[in-house]
């Protein structure tokens, strides 16, 4: 970004080789890239699934998108010039494509796949095109006995769409939205058509259309038309429009004029309470899913988001809650048999008295350290639950099971047609604990004791010098995050009818607080955004189950380095978080300026990686 | 600033009822804390159920464990002291390692040369550890050039989410290329044999524990003389006791957090071999445990502190070792192997707790409360 762009006339032959290095940087990681994309599995699991119906399947649109964005990266970096620039993007892409190649030409023969069990013959078909090109004999060829003859195939396609990505960056800015706008609607509608499909179906006005637009795979022919005709329209509204801009530009008494607050509040309600009847299958579990992570990360937002404690034994409280819920509801071998209503307000008081018993030790502990002492509990707990000290209580490893969901444990049975099935009974209890969370968290927000912990979370020395109490005002904040953890276990063993040691584990705790990282801190629609996007695609697309935390992982690198406030921040977090020392703990001398050097091609890097 | 000299407790503020509450919890805990463990040692020792043989082995094994926790615990303290945050991901560095260490043993052992004869074998070993040093010193690099060098100004608990995300993505990413599976290093016979030299032959010590013990004194003191006498050595103390008066004296701080990182995860990735070997397995979460518990090390020796981090490891691996039988068993507990683990993590909250600066004391403690 830096070179090239600034190009002096007397400089420029200097500048330019300075440039073509930095070229030949961009290529080299999306080289990386796409070998990272294949041979981690991205590519051959989502082989399954098909953005269009017969065209181009969701593996090989990740492929295309890469040597599309190493094109775009490499123009981007090129000297001035339109033909340099064209230059810069084939070369880019033409070495992502090469490594392919390579992969292809050396792979079969050193017998990549005993290491690597993603280099499978699958894999070098699709990458090679031999497929497309119906080549004879492959099975030779990825057994390494004979020469693969199309290895230049996936370098012709990354040369070829690397230029195109490199058009890309000549287009002016309106006609690229455009077309990352149209790719992005394919995509997603792709993903969803069999989601959207099954319901549509079920009506006589709908099916006829459903079978028109959506394969139960993908886009049909209509459905391609009809996303790109409404996605060239939305586009066209937006840019001519400008319905943000004039949103944005009305007084705010007028934008929260309650003629206009009333009726989209009632219609979000209205959608809100409807969501899971318009579904069948397995997604009424999922929408009550992502409404239980929701209530937890509303849960650690407290902890987290407010008081800025980092909790990340949050796994603790909620197996405390789950095993509550489950010794008191069950009527299995551990069950006392209650009603789950009357259990809930033991689970969570509970969780409340482990969280003061294991927050009031260390709470004294500075942030980082604190961090690694709850995940120290989180283990505990987890070891504890399957161990053959508690076995006789709690079941061991086979955990208790026979949990009787919320109404059937008042005796009112209802079938699983209903609209009070399983899962949706769970929902509703989930959106009634949203509800009552969001109300406590805005109005601690705004009390004395909410205060206090933002002041916590800004500087501990100071806020003791105001006269806050640490210890109290901290256990207080851990208390009401474990209090919500144990409501968000005591749900979940409801949801499944059971609860086993292997569900307590890490991975419970790194969940809720992706949600919160990934969501903005602090803010309850950011909450409830990350717990759809963290909870909610996974399980829609059981591809991505397998990649999630490794996306996750991904996800809070870039979230934290370009947006550490979240993806729908409060006003006060975002000035926070690019604050230097916005949530240390104490004032800790930061390093010298040059030190804070920000490095385009390392972005450039985990972009390919995602 | 680091000049600051702040006192725990302010003993001239009155204290609240709360306050009381709390300090008389705290005791509490002390104290039922100690006579568990002094009624469990009881216990055990009265009863006579495990004879000599038992505890020389348990106390062995422990000081295997504890070399290979102080490998860890170096790197999560060294990068510590330079950079003042935990290194998340050091675990998956050390897991890294591992794997690399295996790939080198199942190639070796496929063209023979594993077990051709014990100076094949010797030499295989040691390339295992290059290779594995070299691999883990690579990842570390790369994690260190994305994930924090960008954030190096930011407040710690965003380097510290930064490196939870490192940390998951090098899990899962060796998951997806290797797969989920369990994988089985190749045995190396001449390891797997008894020691047959005449005081150790009688307690029954195979040949890899006593490797694992010396390559792990042996790396302990290269790495300290490197520390302490190299320039670059110097330069990393430096930066680690004031980064901007280092930066004023011409040290280059980059080079030397470079260095510092590049140091933990070779140590880090040698220590994967010799738990691979050890323990004859390894696994994408294989290093997320055993990173937590060097973590625990490095915090009781004292952060930033590098005898410290030897000390904590091998006291770490004892008090595992000896702990589980010697305390857990004679409280009557079933299986008390379950509850290892429970022991290291309660030495984290307790020193936590109790003794933040840790055994040899935080060198950098004057900062931190």
């Amino acid at each position: 970004m830096t070179a090239g762009s600034t190009a002096g006339a007397s400089l420029g032959v200097a500048r330019g080789w300075g440039a073509w290095k930095q070229v030949i940087i961009v290529g080299l990681l999306f080289a990386g890239a796409a070998l990272y994309l294949t041979l981690v599995g991205i590519v051959g699991t989502f082989e399954e699934r098909d953005v269009i119906e017969d065209v181009v399947t969701v593996g090989q649109g990740v492929l295309l998108l890469t040597a599309i964005a190493a094109g775009y990266a490499g123009a981007r970096k090129a000297p001035a010039g339109a033909t340099n620039i064209i230059i810069a993007a084939a070369v880019t892409g033409l070495m992502a494509g090469a490594a392919l190649s390579l992969l292809i030409l050396v792979g079969p023969g050193v017998g990549l796949r005993d290491y690597l069990p993603n280099a499978s013959p699958d894999l070098y078909n699709l990458i090679s095109g031999a497929d497309l090109l119906s080549v004879e004999n492959t099975r030779d060829m990825w057994r390494g006995d004979a020469f693969p003859t199309t290895f230049w195939f996936p370098a012709l396609i990354g040369m070829s769409l690397g230029t195109l990505g490199g058009l890309l960056s000549l287009l002016p800015r309106f006609v690229r939205n455009l077309i990352i706008a149209l790719t992005m609607a394919l995509i997603v509608m792709g993903l969803f058509a069999s989601i959207v499909r099954s319901p549509m179906l079920q009506h006589d006005l709908t099916s006829g259309l459903a079978r028109e637009l959506f394969a139960s795979n993908g886009l049909r022919g209509g459905g391609v038309i009809t996303v790109v005709g409404l996605v060239l329209l939305a586009y066209l509204a937006w840019v001519l429009l400008k319905p943000a801009q004039r949103y944005r530009a009305l007084p705010p008494e007028t934008r929260q004029h309650p003629a206009l607050v009333i009726p989209a509040g009632a219609l979000l309600l209205l959608f809100v309470l409807l969501l899971p009847l318009g579904f069948t299958g397995f997604i009424p579990s999922v929408i009550a899913l992502v409404a239980l992570y929701a209530l937890m990360g509303l849960g650690l937002n407290i902890t987290l988001g407010l008081a800025g404690l980092l909790d990340l034994g949050f796994v603790a409280f909620f197996a405390v809650g789950a095993y509550t819920v489950a010794l008191l509801t069950s009527v299995g071998d551990f069950g006392l048999g209650w009603p789950f209503f009357m259990a809930i307000p033991f689970a969570i008081l509970a969780a409340m008295g482990f969280g003061l018993l294991l927050g009031l030790p260390i709470l004294g502990i500075r942030g980082d350290y604190l961090a690694i002492a709850t995940l120290g509990f989180g283990e505990i707990i987890a070891i504890l639950a399957r161990s053959d000290l508690l076995k006789p209580f709690i079941g061991g490893p086979a955990g208790i099971t026979n949990i009787p969901k919320p109404l059937a444990s008042i005796g009112i049975e209802v079938g699983p047609d209903s609209w009070l099935a399983g899962p949706n009974q769970i929902y509703y209890i989930s959106l009634v604990s949203i509800a009552v969370i969001a109300f406590v968290a805005v109005r601690l927000r705004d009390s004395r004791l909410g205060r206090a912990w933002v002041a916590i979370r800004e500087d501990e020395d100071v806020a003791e010098a105001l006269g806050i109490n640490l210890v109290q005002t901290k256990s207080l904040a851990y208390m009401l995050g474990a209090a919500f953890a144990g409501l968000g276990g005591a749900v979940f063993a409801s949801l499944y009818g059971s609860i086993q040691p292997s569900s307590i584990n890490i991975n419970v705790s790194i969940l809720v607080v992706t949600i919160i990282i990934i969501g903005g801190m602090g803010r309850i629609p950011g909450v409830i955004l990350g717990a759809i996007v963290i909870i909610g695609l996974p399980e829609l697309f059981r591809e991505f189950a397998e990649y999630r935390f490794l996306l996750y992982g991904v996800a809070l690198i870039m979230v934290m380095r370009w947006r550490p406030e979240g993806l729908l921040p409060s006003q006060v977090g975002r000035q926070e978080m690019h604050h230097e020392e916005g949530l240390t703990m104490e004032g800790e001398g930061s390093g010298p300026p040059s030190a804070a050097t920000t490095d385009a091609t390392a972005a450039a890097g985990t972009n390919g990686g995602a | 600033m680091r000049t600051t000299l702040r006192p725990r407790r302010r003993p001239s503020r009155t204290e609240t009822a709360f306050e009381a509450a709390v300090s008389a919890f705290l005791w509490a805990f002390r104290i039922l804390l100690v006579l568990l463990v002094v009624v469990g040692s009881i216990l055990t020792l009265s009863s006579g159920k495990f004879d000599l043989e038992t505890w020389v082995d348990l106390i062995v094994n422990g000081a295997v464990q504890g070399g290979i926790y102080a490998l860890i615990a170096l790197g999560y303290t060294m990068v510590y002291g330079i950079m003042k945050m935990i290194n998340f991901a050091h675990g998956e560095i050390f897991m890294i390692g591992m794997f690399a260490g295996y790939f080198t043993s199942v190639i070796l052992d496929d063209a023979g040369i594993l077990n051709a004869s014990p100076l094949a074998s010797v030499f295989s070993f040691l390339l295992m550890m290059l290779i594995a040093a070299i691999a883990s010193t690579l990842v570390a690099l790369a994690v260190e050039r994305v994930a924090y060098r960008p954030l190096r100004n930011s407040p710690r608990l965003v380097l510290l989410i930064s490196a939870i995300g490192a940390s998951f993505f090098l899990q899962y990413t060796v998951a997806g290329l290797v797969g989920p599976g369990i994988f089985r290093y190749p045995d190396i016979d001449i390891l797997e044999a008894d020691v047959s030299l005449p005081l150790l032959s009688a307690v029954g010590i195979k040949w890899i524990e006593v490797v694992v013990i010396v390559s792990a004194l042996v790396m302990m003191a290269v790495l300290y003389l490197f520390v302490m006498r190299s320039k670059i050595g110097t330069a990393i103390r430096a930066v680690s006791e004031d980064k901007q008066t280092a930066a004023l004296m011409g040290i280059d701080v980059n080079r030397a957090i470079v260095t510092t990182f590049a140091v933990g995860a070779a140590m880090a990735g040698a220590a994967g071999v010799l738990y691979g070997q050890l323990w004859g397995q390894v696994n994408f979460y294989s290093g997320f445990i055993p990173g937590i518990k060097a973590f625990t090390a490095a915090v009781l020796g004292g952060s930033g502190n590098i005898p410290g981090a030897m000390v904590g490891g091998f006291v770490l691996g004892e008090a595992e070792s000896i702990g589980s039988l010697l305390i857990i068993d004679g409280l009557g507990v079933p299986s008390p192997g379950q509850l290892k683990d429970v022991i290291a993590f309660t030495i984290l909250v307790m020193v936590l707790m109790f003794r933040p600066q840790g055994i040899l004391g935080e060198r950098l403690s004057r900062s931190r409360a």
